[in-house]
């Protein structure tokens, strides 16, 4: 069986990002970027049902403008067989990249597609839900632990849901959305960061895959959130129980 | 034309999430488009008895829609989102509303999907109908979004940006109660639901909590976490724990507060031996009263806290709690 991961290229984690002046977005130029840590996640969860014999190939898929090779190269350095660049601008938003997803999934037949369940950028947490829906696929969200019966034909998934761990059993073909806990994503090494640039990454367009996009939405303008005051640090217990009491308020 | 709210009930209330979603979609009511209907779905007599609490919730419910059936015994998302698609060809809302919580963010995109409409999720604030804020890049920057697409535009609100005002008791007009026909609803789905685990706690409900106290990694083990929970106790607070703490087993998962663990906005939030990453302070950057307590005085949690105390937990949490006076 083969299984699909979907990758985004955001700005690194561990950047302090910037709003461009002009207050149209946040600035991606000449900043630091990576895989989704979520993704890194779906990945690396997809590695692991491989390397377990319970399927036989990896597709890495990618949708975005032609910086998207160099995340799918690392995607291929932890150990996907191939990947797959869909060249589309960098404004889209998840309907169309799922409607895209959607194309991929008819053409390559995957039984699992699994996906972050959120991209650090846009914190938007939408195209696995949307993409399970457009193939009328079950769905397993927010996973924290995937468990594959190949007999019965079937993925058992623990979810994170507000109320504690909610357990369910999707038929296959599924859609998976990864949380945090779900594993810990290896390393690319160097030997296979070698190998990974002799695999093969197909280049496709969003025309070929005829797929139409449409934006219904426009971004007005993006700016900071108001600042808290930096407040005061007090020397003792009963400083702060005074404080909370007395000029606070809140006990 | 009107806006739909998808709610969530337990025991036959509906969830405080939903009294959120309900105050949300209060604000995009204007002269022309002013009626506010509200699904339910699930099955049984909590089902109904949600109903008729929901029917005179709020005065501004105009109709309360019940779909009662074993395929909504669980919150599943396959049949949720269907149940959605089959209102919306019926009544054409020109909105439909949810909370962020684990069952909105599951149910909704997938709902707008098979309505081929881009949702816009987890709202801070309404501007205008079809203007919207929301928070991106954990909340680092605001985006200012305007949905220019046809029918409907769908929503996640962030509960804790939409208090619910206290409900007007207003029984004498209940709104009428209608059931969904679902007999063309369809056959079994592809996923099933095999349980449900969650601690069971005294404590009040962390996302909506007055006062939440926090512990970090610096709490060690599960064992000292409990200084924590006593803190609470006596408080009358919930207990929350940062990504580090769920991640090292001191605490189970639904404890976590962060950018993708709980959002919460209490009165009072009381973080101990937290150092402040930016995915935890996205979770609680809202909060009245920020207090932190890290014997590291350069711990990020300091900069947006409105009271710091640099000292051990382990001396300070119990001289708290022997000095606290008793909630009321």
């Amino acid at each position: 069986m083969k299984i699909m991961v979907a990758i985004k290229r955001v700005v690194d984690y561990a950047v302090k990002i910037r709003i461009k002046s002009d207050k149209t977005g946040v600035e991606t130029s000449n900043v630091k970027m990576s895989m989704n840590p979520f993704c890194e996640i779906a990945l690396e969860e997809a590695l692991k049902i491989k390397e377990s014999k319970l399927a036989s190939e990896v597709i890495a898929v990618s949708i975005g403008p032609a910086q998207c090779v160099d995340t799918l190269r690392t995607g291929l350095a932890m150990g996907a067989d191939r990947a797959i660049h869909v060249d589309a601008p960098a404004t889209l938003f998840p309907l169309s990249i799922a409607k895209i997803l959607k194309a991929l999934v008819d053409v390559e037949k995957p039984e699992l597609l699994i996906l972050g369940k959120q991209a650090i950028d846009d914190d938007c947490n939408q195209t696995g839900q949307m993409v399970a829906g457009l193939l009328n696929w079950p769905q397993g969200t927010f996973a924290s632990k995937v468990v594959l019966d190949k007999e019965k034909n079937v993925a058992t998934v623990d979810r994170e849901v507000d109320g504690g761990l909610e357990t369910l059993c999707l038929d296959l073909p599924a859609v998976i959305t990864t949380d945090l806990r779900l594993n810990q994503p290896r390393y690319a090494t160097l030997p296979n960061i070698m190998k990974a640039k002799s695999k093969p990454i197909k280049k496709m367009t969003p025309e070929e895959l005829k797929v139409e996009m449409r934006s219904d939405m426009e971004i007005l303008h993006v700016k900071e959130p108001q600042k808290r005051k930096a407040g005061v640090i007090l020397s003792s217990v009963d400083e702060l129980i005074d404080k909370l009491k007395n000029e606070a308020h809140v006990i | 034309l009107g806006t739909l709210i998808i709610a969530e009930h337990e025991g036959g209330s509906l969830s405080g999430t939903s009294l959120s979603s309900i105050e949300a979609a209060s604000k995009l009511l204007c002269k022309d488009d002013n009626s506010l209907s509200l699904l339910l779905a699930g099955t049984g007599p909590s089902l109904q008895e949600a109903a008729t609490n929901a029917a005179s919730c709020h005065p501004c419910i105009s109709q309360v829609l019940v779909a009662d059936s074993d395929k909504f015994k669980h919150t599943l998302a396959e049949p949720w989102a269907k149940l959605i698609h089959l209102v919306q060809q019926k009544h054409e809302y020109s909105h439909i509303v949810t909370a962020s919580s684990s069952f909105g963010k599951n149910i909704l995109p997938r709902a707008a999907a098979l309505l081929d409409v881009s949702p816009i999720t987890d709202v801070i604030e309404i501007s205008e109908p079809r203007t919207f804020v929301r928070p991106i890049y954990a909340g680092n920057a605001l985006c200012t979004i305007r949905y220019t697409g046809s029918n409907p535009c769908m929503l996640t609100i962030r509960s804790t940006s939409f208090p619910a005002s206290a409900s007007p008791d207003s029984k004498t007009n209940a709104a009428p109660i209608h059931q969904v026909d679902l007999s063309s609803f369809g056959e079994e789905g592809s996923c099933r639901f095999v349980k449900q685990s969650s601690q069971e706690s005294e404590r009040p409900d962390l996302g909506s909590a007055r006062v939440v106290i926090t512990g970090g990694r610096a709490l060690k083990s599960a064992e000292n976490f409990k200084i924590v929970e006593k803190l609470a106790e006596k408080l009358g607070a919930a207990v929350g724990a940062t990504r580090a703490a769920v991640d090292a087993g001191y605490v189970p998962n639904e404890l976590q507060v962060g950018q993708t663990g709980k959002i919460v906005a209490p009165q009072l939030y009381m973080a101990f031996g937290v150092s402040g990453a930016i995915q935890h302070i996205a979770g609680m950057r809202d909060s009245k009263v920020i207090v932190a307590v890290n014997k590291d005085a350069d711990a990020p949690i300091f900069q947006v806290a409105d009271y710091g105390l640099v000292g051990d937990l382990f001396d300070i949490i119990p001289e708290l709690i022997e000095k606290l006076p008793e909630k009321k």
